[in-house]
């Protein structure tokens, strides 16, 4: 999209103003373009000035020798499980949310009747407003006691897959948990952009699959969902942003440790980056400190891919429409 | 298979507002039947109507009859999917699926209806269906590309391939060339005519040497005043509306003195 700023704009009409060179700028032009171009600036500087942070603070821990750094790790092992999971986290907030999330999308965009469809779409919106310390006592409180018999069911019957091995923990304040309060806290942001990218399919689109014949669901097949495929991906790539960076939901409910394990219900967790350094950062100094903000970046740098493929996808699909 | 339609009495309503006000019209099988009339006369609703997509538009609908084959296609048991199925219609902008190919396209009408076939059948259905809309030749070679790639005189060929694809009896076209230029606007006019020796064909159109061209009907649609409910204001054979209308407004608007 290319706006035209720099488009000269004179239009001197006959006997008008004189020559068309007068090379004078409009003095709101001028201030207009000073603030934007500062606050483009200032976005650019916020984040240079995280990044530099970030990294000028990790370097002691990335440079130190293994024996002084916390648990006698080096940073990569120290940080590799946390990495693990966090993005394990993410990935299940992220596939309980989405066909969810597009299910809401296209009722309400294309089945609900429109009062109904005005009231959800006010509460999913509403979901976003709570604040996420709130999802994470819900979470650790009333959620995972709800849990419990599914978790002690999925043991029993689905016992032989790795994600179900056990045994169920029997607070309920596990990984699938953690997960599951994470869908819950992504599902209003990728309801929003699904519906509204839904909302967006071209009539011509839809009337030329209803007058082909086809019903209600057909239609949605054939023209709204391609249509908006592209824009679900990136909604479910800025839910998965989301999901890797959140810290109290998980931190409340889980009380997790640096491990490796793929079982979601049994009594060992593994924790997240960012929960990790909420817990371990008021009691840390020196080293340790900066061990924390090695994690930190490690984090900071797949937020930032995971929103750059985001932003990728919803290019490349803006420049095929 | 070109079928006669009837239509009695029809009013068609956008929520309160009556837009067309008590149709009567006999659309002839085998015959180019063409709507005329100023925008915003309620032409385009009229021929949504005849196959229940007016009704798609939220507050949308129609009191009356519209016959075919002796069934009322507004009877409360009927299927507007089904009543789709074999009125089919091709639409003022070429609107081929996005994502799908040249062949995907023809072969989407079939596969939404739900018809199991063999690849051999549906190859032999999308190659005569696509030269049925005169457009086999200049495809053949890139049926896998997709349908957004052609030029728009070829989409909305394709369109028209998609459409008698599902070999309906009736095919509406509202206004198919409006978006063409003159030589795929010719080519287009070309295979009305060719179409016509199968299909009951009801065109929308807002060029009158268009309607003299390619049709035997022509209806001519018009409003009494701003507000007011469009109608139809006489109905005769092309020659006759164009050389000797009975209503003074409708010689008035072919002969361009309207208003």
């Amino acid at each position: 999209m290319s706006t035209p700023t720099q488009q000269p704009t004179r239009d001197p009409g006959p006997g008008g103003r004189g020559t068309l060179a007068t090379g004078t700028t409009r003095k709101g032009d001028a201030v207009f373009k000073g603030t934007s171009t500062g606050a483009g600036v200032l976005i650019l500087l916020v984040l240079a000035g995280v990044a530099a942070f970030l990294i000028g603070q990790s370097i002691p821990a990335l440079t130190a020798s293994p024996e002084d750094l916390p648990e006698g790790q080096t940073v990569t092992a120290y940080v590799w499980p946390l990495l693990f999971g966090t993005v394990l986290a993410a990935i299940i907030a992220l596939l309980v949310a989405t066909p969810i999330a597009v299910g809401i999308g296209l009722f309400i965009s294309h089945f609900a009747p429109r009062r109904a469809a005005q009231t959800l779409g006010y509460l999913v919106d509403l979901l976003a407003a709570v604040p996420s310390i709130v999802y994470g006592i819900w979470g650790a409180v009333v959620l995972s006691a709800w849990l419990v018999p599914i978790y002690q069911w999925l043991e029993r019957n689905a016992g032989f897959l790795p994600f179900f091995d056990g045994p169920a923990l029997p607070s309920g304040r596990t990984m699938l948990t953690a997960g599951l309060v994470l869908a819950v806290m992504i599902l209003p942001i990728i309801t929003a952009l699904s519906r509204d990218v839904f909302l967006q399919t071209p009539r011509l689109h839809e009337e030329a699959a209803l007058a082909l014949g086809a019903t209600r669901w057909e239609m949605i097949r054939y023209a709204v969902i391609p249509y908006g495929r592209s824009g679900v991906v990136s909604a479910a790539m800025l839910g998965l942003g989301r999901a890797l960076g959140e810290t109290m939901a998980v931190a409340l409910v889980l009380s997790g440790a640096r491990i490796i394990t793929f079982d979601l219900i049994g009594a060992a967790n593994p924790l997240t980056i960012a929960a990790n350094i909420a817990l371990a950062f008021p009691e840390s100094s020196g080293l340790t400190t900066n061990t924390l903000i090695a994690s930190g970046l490690a984090l900071f740098i797949i937020t930032f891919l995971v929103n750059f493929a985001a932003r990728w996808i919803v290019s490349r699909s803006g420049a095929k429409a | 298979m070109a079928k006669l339609i009837d239509v009695s009495d029809l009013n068609i309503y956008y929520g309160d507002f009556l837009a067309v006000d008590s149709v009567n019209m006999t659309i002839e099988p085998r015959a180019v039947t063409a709507l005329i009339g100023p925008s915003g006369c309620g032409k385009s609703t009229f021929l949504r109507s005849l196959n229940r997509m007016h009704e798609v538009i939220p507050g949308a609908r129609v009191e009356g009859k519209v016959v075919m084959d002796g069934q009322d296609l507004y009877d409360k048991d009927v299927d507007p999917v089904a009543v789709r199925q074999h009125i089919g219609m091709v639409f003022q902008r070429p609107n081929p699926f996005p994502t799908m190919s040249i062949y995907e396209n023809v072969a989407a009408g079939v596969r939404l209806n739900a018809k199991r076939m063999k690849k051999s059948d549906m190859d032999e259905l999308v190659e005569s269906s696509l030269r049925g809309a005169n457009l086999w030749n200049e495809v053949k070679d890139r049926l896998d590309k997709p349908g957004m790639g052609l030029s728009g005189g070829q989409q909305q060929r394709l369109c028209i391939a998609r459409a008698i694809a599902i070999r309906p009896s009736v095919l509406l076209m509202d206004e198919p060339c409006s978006a063409l230029d003159p030589i795929s606007t010719l080519a287009v006019e070309d295979l009305i005519g060719e179409l016509k020796n199968e299909y009951t064909i009801v065109i929308v159109t807002h060029n009158m040497q268009q309607a003299a061209r390619v049709s035997d009907q022509t209806g001519f649609f018009n409003l009494s005043g701003v507000g007011k409910p469009g109608q139809l204001v006489e109905m005769d054979s092309t020659s006759t509306i164009f050389s000797n209308p009975s209503q003074k407004a409708t010689e008035d608007y072919i002969s361009g003195r309207f208003g």
